[in-house]
């Protein structure tokens, strides 16, 4: 891996205060993104992976906050920042223009108010010196490269008058336009469908290789995380339980939870009339996470020994795993 | 490749009577903006004991037709075969008792519930509805049923909100079971679960086929989900069955454009999969204004102008397998 990565996560510890105490979403949470790169953060709900976001964005709800741990990220002019320590003011300097997000529901994210060509705009506004015709050139620009049929008329539409895909590729249009160092996707495709899907994927893509952005991509879906990431930590009840490159994760699954999510997914080439492996239970709840290794209880590798806490460590080359079997499940693959 | 126009009756019987037969069902309604062809000309046989999947995006009209065979929403048109019996003649109230034999599961079947009844009220409430055994029966075969879908008897007196996603699918299976229907609709039952969870109600499903030898429509928009479970598949796109086919061939070897655009842009688990994707342009046309000819033709890779004449008719293109296509 390259020395400079353009975020680096450590040890982050995100609680909130619930009414029976404290909660600790996130416990020591730690990954590091590369510049250019895409690093995937996949899990299922309670995993964590949309606190992570948040966290990293400083938008936490009021009842949460940040316990522990550094979020460092490399700005345009080189300078390095805690994110966990900006305040509110300092974030808006960097959230547009140096972060962008873009979320599950671009209706959420939209002000059904104001035509996309205003809300696009606004963001011009806020970081870039335009005046009102170039501002306009630029957004026009932006919706033909987030590949909007008619850009220039679509200038004027509200974003009800699009469909689900099309308001997606204003969201990315208004996330980029200021041309962004990161981008942070949370579930961005989990809404549509799945041939609009295929499309945003496919633009993504494009748009990193022609910007050289970075990304991570939060989401739940293996298939999105096979065919988007360079990197990947699968998270799982707050933590990140294993960390590899994408094709070594794929190839050599060394967390039993990676490899049962893994056998959870139908696949169309799966052989005839055998049954899904699918993970017992459930993932518990965060308020009364078991000691030790919080995936024991679901695990048909566990031991007594799973009841002491486990932290990543090297199990491959460049391949880490919270698992102190995690030999065994690599031999048995 | 035989004959090109077969009627759909003819191409698509398997040789044992069908437990549900529907012929030309549409569903149209009449809005201010004109009229919605949510499902148009569909034609379908679900053999008894087997599960057939209904796959669509959304706006294909999958879920109003699994609302149509139920008469939950009537038909504009066409002919519902159930068991022998004509349903669409039938009136609300022989419907009703009809519906003893017909249940339905919902994506959170729970939500749509009174969140202050117990699981067990829930559970119990076709029983009740329908007068069938006392108190203390009905509690048991509530107990029962709350083992056979895989949760514990000392769970039913609690509230729905107790419990998880897969959990309330559960409760959700348990209610649909408790009058011992011989055919159930599975709307969306799995896509909000997280895989793990997933693929523990399909092998219940799947379990609950076999014990009980029930016949199933299972609506999803997952096609590698569907391929799982079913046995059978039909491919909706705007109100239309496109595709229909035993599950495995259908898969492996999609024969219509839409179908094979689906397949293709479903990404697998495999970051090595070097998949020629057929990406398609566009989003579904509104159902208010459908194309004329074939709906997927503005969508289509493949069309030809003779495309916008007419919905083609089901060319078979494999044994109880049709597309309505003309340039297969």
């Amino acid at each position: 891996m390259s020395a400079s990565p353009i975020l680096s996560v450590e040890a982050l510890r995100v609680a909130f205060r619930a009414r029976r105490g404290a909660v600790t979403a996130l416990r020591d949470v730690s990954f590091a993104l590369q510049p250019g790169r895409t690093l995937a953060l996949v899990g299922e709900s309670g995993s964590g992976k949309s606190v992570t976001s948040l966290a990293l964005l400083g938008l936490l709800p009021p009842n949460g906050r940040v316990t522990q741990g550094s979020a460092r990220y490399r700005t345009r002019a080189g300078e390095a920042l805690d994110l966990t320590q900006l305040s509110r003011r300092a974030f808006r300097g960097i959230r547009g223009r140096e972060i962008a997000m873009i979320f599950q529901e671009p209706m959420s994210s939209l002000n059904p108010l104001f035509t996309i060509g205003d809300q696009i705009g606004e963001m011009l506004l806020l970081h870039e010196d335009f005046d009102a015709v170039a501002r306009r050139r630029r957004v026009t620009e932006m919706l033909e490269l987030v590949e909007i049929p008619a850009a220039a008329s679509r200038l004027d539409s509200y974003p009800h008058e699009l469909s689900g895909g099309m308001r997606q590729r204003v969201m990315i249009a208004l996330a980029l336009v200021c041309a962004p160092q990161l981008l942070i996707a949370d579930e961005p495709t989990t809404a549509l469908d799945v041939t609009v899907q295929a499309q945003i994927l496919d633009l993504m893509r494009r748009l990193q290789r022609e910007m050289g952005m970075s990304i991570l991509f939060i989401t739940h879906d293996m298939g999105v995380v096979a065919e988007m990431a360079d990197d990947v930590a699968v998270m799982y009840a707050g933590a990140v339980v294993e960390q590899a490159g994408v094709t070594d994760l794929f190839a050599h699954p060394a967390h039993p939870y990676t490899r049962g999510l893994l056998a959870s997914i139908p696949r169309p080439d799966r052989p005839e009339g055998v049954r899904l492996a699918a993970i017992s239970g459930a993932v518990p709840p965060l308020s009364a996470l078991p000691p030790g290794c919080v995936f024991a209880p679901r695990c048909g590798l566990a031991i007594p020994a799973c009841e002491t806490p486990v932290a990543l460590r090297e199990v491959l080359p460049g391949h880490r795993a919270a698992c102190i079997r995690a030999e065994e499940a690599l031999a048995d693959a | 490749m035989l004959e090109t126009t077969l009627a759909p009756a003819e191409a698509t019987i398997p040789a044992a009577e069908p437990l549900l037969s529907i012929r030309h069902l549409s569903k149209r309604y009449a809005t201010p903006g004109g009229i919605i062809h949510a499902v148009e000309d569909v034609s379908l046989d679900i053999p008894r004991g087997s599960i057939t999947g209904l796959v669509g995006e959304s706006g294909s009209g999958k879920t109003t037709l699994g609302r149509t065979l139920l008469r939950l929403v009537q038909p504009s048109a066409g002919s519902i075969r159930f068991g022998g019996t004509e349903l669409t003649g039938l009136s609300e109230r022989e419907m009703t008792a009809m519906r003893r034999r017909m249940q339905i599961i919902f994506q959170d079947p729970v939500a749509s519930l009174n969140p202050r009844l117990k699981v067990e009220t829930i559970i119990a409430e076709g029983l009740r509805a329908h007068r069938i055994g006392s108190r203390r029966e009905r509690r048991d075969r509530v107990a029962a049923l709350i083992e056979e879908v895989g949760l514990s008897p000392d769970q039913m007196r609690r509230f729905p909100h107790e419990f998880s996603g897969g959990q309330r699918q559960r409760i959700g299976i348990a209610r649909a079971l408790a009058l011992e229907p011989e055919f159930i609709v599975a709307d969306e039952s799995v896509s909000a679960l997280d895989v793990s969870i997933q693929a523990q109600i399909l092998n219940l499903l799947l379990d609950l086929r076999e014990r009980r030898n029930l016949t199933m429509l299972f609506i999803a928009h997952d096609l590698s989900v569907v391929d799982y479970l079913c046995d059978r598949i039909a491919v909706m796109y705007l109100g239309r069955v496109v595709e229909i086919g035993p599950a495995r061939p259908l898969v492996r070897q999609p024969a219509h454009p839409y179908t094979r655009a689906l397949l293709s842009a479903v990404p697998q688990p495999d970051p090595a999969a070097t998949r020629q994707r057929e990406v398609l342009e566009g989003s579904i046309p509104s159902p208010l204004d459908p194309p004329s000819g074939c709906v997927f033709r503005t969508r289509c890779p493949r069309a030809l102008p003779a495309c916008a004449d007419a919905f083609p008719p089901p060319a078979a293109v494999g044994p109880e397998r049709i597309a309505h296509c003309i340039n297969l």
